[in-house]
């Protein structure tokens, strides 16, 4: 017990003394915290909202359209009855016209839609559910929900469809197809009679079955017969599983972004954990030799610096699940074609067990080596205060003698920490491969956006709900990412800026400038930006290659930015660093030397 | 004052502190010191030898006075002209050392002279040549760790002379050697001297301060007493005896 208390007396002393290193590693392990929450929160309601709209609407188990070419359709209305009188299938409501119309008007607003006839009495498979106002009637249509947003529409408007006014209705929501605008045209009911009146203005037709099947898991299994071709030619059969994954693109690409950026954010935590206490470890040689001359075993100081970590790491989980808790819900939000699943997602006991254990984890993986290492350093020689020497690299060194002073300076620097030199390269890579990630990302929405923009299958203006939560979601990861990566950047100048006191005093005394020495300080961070800026362009692409599979999707640009975009990067990323580590590079280069060279 | 004074301090001051905490560390100090000159400055430890030392070679700023090397001023230059100074007028020999840990005998020597802009293979060839004038040329691939105090100090003497210094300061360079090594520097030095080196060297050790030209003792920040020396050579003979 007492052994407790003492080991805890010691880590919370130590934290209150180091409180900005302290703070600094708490920010660093709460964004991971925070961004892991928001991704267990959100896994666990990606498929919620679909599930009740689709019990609530009864939704179809196998969606079943004829071709549009007009030379199919009389084969494909019999393909379709054939289809439905299959082995399996145990309810069917349909066949239902579909018309394409490229003039629906509202207010000053033209846009394609999609009419279906349907009638005024309830079917078996596939009953949208009115939220608001009226199923159809002759003179009033039904608008799907999101459309009606993006439209802004509600009950008692008029639209204008190929120049005949009708009422709206009502507003539905539906899971035979997916909300506008994951599927395009937006969807609008009509009565029979009045899809029969618009007819003759339509652009093309088709027929729709809704199916019901006794076992709803077989669909993809009975999509694939189906779409065989052969017996059911003119035909395309759509599994409910591949319409909800349309339903819920928007939610599935915040989870992949989610956990994508929850893991680079804990690798990033890693680093700056392990930057930090391996700093200290070099600052606090002399405190950990005098801990061991007054009787502390090496385990008792190396369980301290873990105890530290861990009661930070502690604060962070708690910090992140306080923060995913009240986030994490605008993210879960369903979009406006799906009904919403009530209360907010809840903070399971599963969730937190996975968020404290990450936290716990990071930090431990990060303190155990530096903190063993510390530990077994003899007590003479820690009280001494002597650090590791740095190992002679004697090809460098001859290489880096060809090198103008600033560039000489650097290498020799970076390379008396080559680990530490890793790290900032690691780190920095990771970053800047999540950049290039989120850059090639957002350029297949502009692309995409672009296309969306010309076409008059979109609402124009309206937006696109999709694209704008991920944007949202994407932004505040790369924010987070950002912000650690440059916590990371300023501790490991500090870290080599107090590592290399001696050396670069002495590189002074010896000759070299205050700006030869701060530009060869710069250079030791900058080399290994240099060396993450490039490495960090194919990772990127990787990873979003990666997130583009995990969430179905595909990458229309090669899954990389533009060119002129990556050299941006590249050239921030120097930039950046440069900013970054400039205080502390320019506060060592200006160090007084004699100050330096005496007190060692 | 000597007309062709190579390092020249007029009235220089060093004070730390203000009002009651004032702190005179060298306090109006005036010295010449010719080419070829070898100067030690003794005194009791605190007696601010040390930051008289930092002063001349600019490695701090001095509070008031002026200095100047080989006719021109350097008190007032811009930390990069020091910089320069340092580097192509003057070498440094510290107590400690100070030696790259993780460079050999030869990259610490050579170092100076890349810094100052000399070719790596014209470095290397300097490097090479001083070791061997200071006995080391058959250890100038080990590291620092691989040496003994004596050596390091030679190595530290061998880098300070790369660039082909105005003056040489040396502080204290036996205070962290035993009796044997301390025998070694001292012949070093009694030979930079006897090739016209200039020296400035602060030591509490009076075997050095025999060697020198001139023995300056120093009190509270300031000259006390001033002695011309001659036949160091001869000194240094029958103190060696005593060193060994």
């Amino acid at each position: 017990m007492g052994r407790l208390v003492l080991i805890l007396r010691l880590a919370t002393r130590d934290l209150r003394r180091r409180r900005v290193e302290a703070l600094l590693l708490l920010v660093a392990l709460a964004a991971t915290t925070t961004t892991l929450t928001m991704g267990l929160a959100v896994r666990g309601v990606t498929d919620r909202p679909w599930e009740r709209t689709r019990a609530a609407t009864a939704g179809p188990d196998a969606v079943v359209t004829s071709t549009s070419v007009p030379a199919s359709i009389t084969a494909s209305a019999s393909a379709l009855t054939g289809l439905a009188r299959s082995p399996g299938v145990t309810a069917m409501s349909g066949p239902y016209t579909m018309r394409y119309y490229d003039d629906l008007r509202v207010r000053d607003l033209r846009v394609a839609t999609t009419v279906q006839g349907r009638d005024a009495v309830p079917s078996a498979v596939d009953r949208p559910r009115v939220t608001d106002g009226a199923w159809v009637r002759d003179g009033a249509v039904v608008v799907e929900r999101a459309f009606a947003d993006a439209l802004k529409v509600r009950p008692g408007d008029t639209v204008t469809i190929a120049g005949r006014r009708l009422s709206v209705g009502g507003i539905a929501v539906t899971t035979a197809r997916a909300p506008y605008p994951n599927s395009a045209p937006g969807l609008i009911w009509a009565s029979e009679a009045d899809a029969a009146r618009l007819a003759p203005a339509a652009e093309n037709f088709r027929r729709v079955v809704y199916l019901r099947l006794a076992d709803p898991g077989s669909a993809p299994a009975f999509a694939a017969r189906g779409a065989a071709g052969g017996s059911t030619p003119g035909v395309q059969v759509v599994p409910w599983q591949e319409v909800r994954a349309g339903g819920t693109a928007e939610l599935t690409l915040v989870r992949t972004a989610l956990f994508t950026g929850a893991w680079a954010l804990a690798l990033l935590a890693v680093a700056s954990v392990a930057v930090l206490v391996g700093g200290r470890m070099a600052d606090q040689t002399r405190r950990v030799g005098l801990l061991k001359a007054v009787g502390a075993t090496p385990r008792l100081v190396a369980v301290v610096l873990l105890a530290e970590h861990v009661m930070l790491a502690l604060a962070a989980a708690a910090v992140g699940l306080g923060v995913g808790r009240l986030v994490a819900p605008s993210l879960t939000r369903p979009g406006d074609g799906l009904l919403g699943v009530g209360n907010p997602p809840s903070l399971t006991l599963a969730t937190a067990v996975v968020v404290v254990l990450a936290a716990v984890g990071v930090a431990g993986v990060a303190t155990v080596f530096p903190a063993v290492r510390g530990a077994r350093t003899s007590t003479l020689r820690a009280l001494a205060g002597t650090t590791r020497a740095p190992r002679h690299r004697s090809r460098l060194t001859a290489l880096s003698a060809r090198l103008p002073v600033p560039l000489l300076l650097g290498v020799r620097l970076a390379a008396r920490r080559p680990r530490r030199t890793a790290l900032a390269a690691v780190s920095l890579t990771i970053t800047v491969a999540m950049v290039v990630a989120a850059l090639a990302m957002w350029h297949d929405v502009g692309v995409n956006d672009a296309r969306i923009n010309g076409s008059v299958d979109f609402v124009q203006g309206a937006g696109n709900p999709v694209t704008e939560r991920l944007e949202q979601v994407t932004v505040a990861m790369m924010l987070a990412l950002l912000a650690l990566a440059a916590v990371n950047a300023i501790l490991i100048a500090w870290a080599t800026a107090v590592d290399t006191l001696r050396p670069t005093a002495l590189a002074r005394a010896l000759g070299a400038s205050p700006r030869q020495v701060a530009s060869g300080l710069s250079a030791a961070q900058l080399l290994p930006a240099l060396a993450a800026g490039i490495a960090g362009i194919p990772a990127g692409s990787l990873v979003y290659r990666f997130a583009q599979m995990i969430a179905g999707g595909q990458g229309s640009s090669g899954y990389s930015p533009p060119l002129p975009w990556l050299l941006a990067v590249v050239a921030g990323t120097l930039a950046g660093v440069a900013v970054l580590t400039g205080v502390p590079v320019r506060a060592a280069a200006r160090r007084p030397v004699a100050e330096v060279l005496r007190s060692d | 004052m000597t007309a062709n004074a190579v390092l020249r301090a007029a009235g220089l001051r060093k004070e730390y502190g203000r009002g009651a905490a004032l702190v005179r560390a060298v306090d109006g100090v005036d010295l010449d010191v010719a080419a070829g000159e070898a100067v030690a400055i003794v005194g009791a430890s605190g007696c601010g030898k040390s930051t008289l030392l930092h002063l001349l070679g600019g490695l701090e700023r001095a509070s008031g006075g002026e200095l100047s090397m080989a006719g021109e001023r350097f008190d007032t230059m811009s930390e990069t002209r020091l910089a320069r100074l340092r580097r192509n007028a003057i070498g440094f020999v510290f107590q400690g050392f100070h030696l790259v840990d993780e460079l050999t005998a030869a990259e610490n020597v050579e170092l100076p002279a890349l810094l100052a802009g000399v070719s790596p293979r014209a470095a290397r060839r300097r490097a090479a040549d001083l070791l061997e004038r200071v006995g080391l040329a058959d250890r100038s691939r080990h590291l620092p760790s691989a040496l003994s105090g004596g050596q390091r100090q030679r190595v530290a003497v061998a880098r300070a002379l790369v660039n082909r210094p105005l003056v040489v300061l040396a502080d204290e360079p036996t205070g962290n050697l035993d009796s044997t090594a301390t025998t070694d520097v001292l012949r070093l030095f009694d030979g930079l001297r006897r090739n016209g080196h200039t020296l400035v060297i602060v030591t509490h050790d009076s075997r050095i301060a025999a060697t020198s030209d001139r023995l300056i003792t120093m009190r509270d920040g300031a000259f006390v007493d001033e002695t011309r020396l001659g036949g160091g050579a001869r000194r240094l003979g029958s103190l060696a005896g005593l060193g060994g």
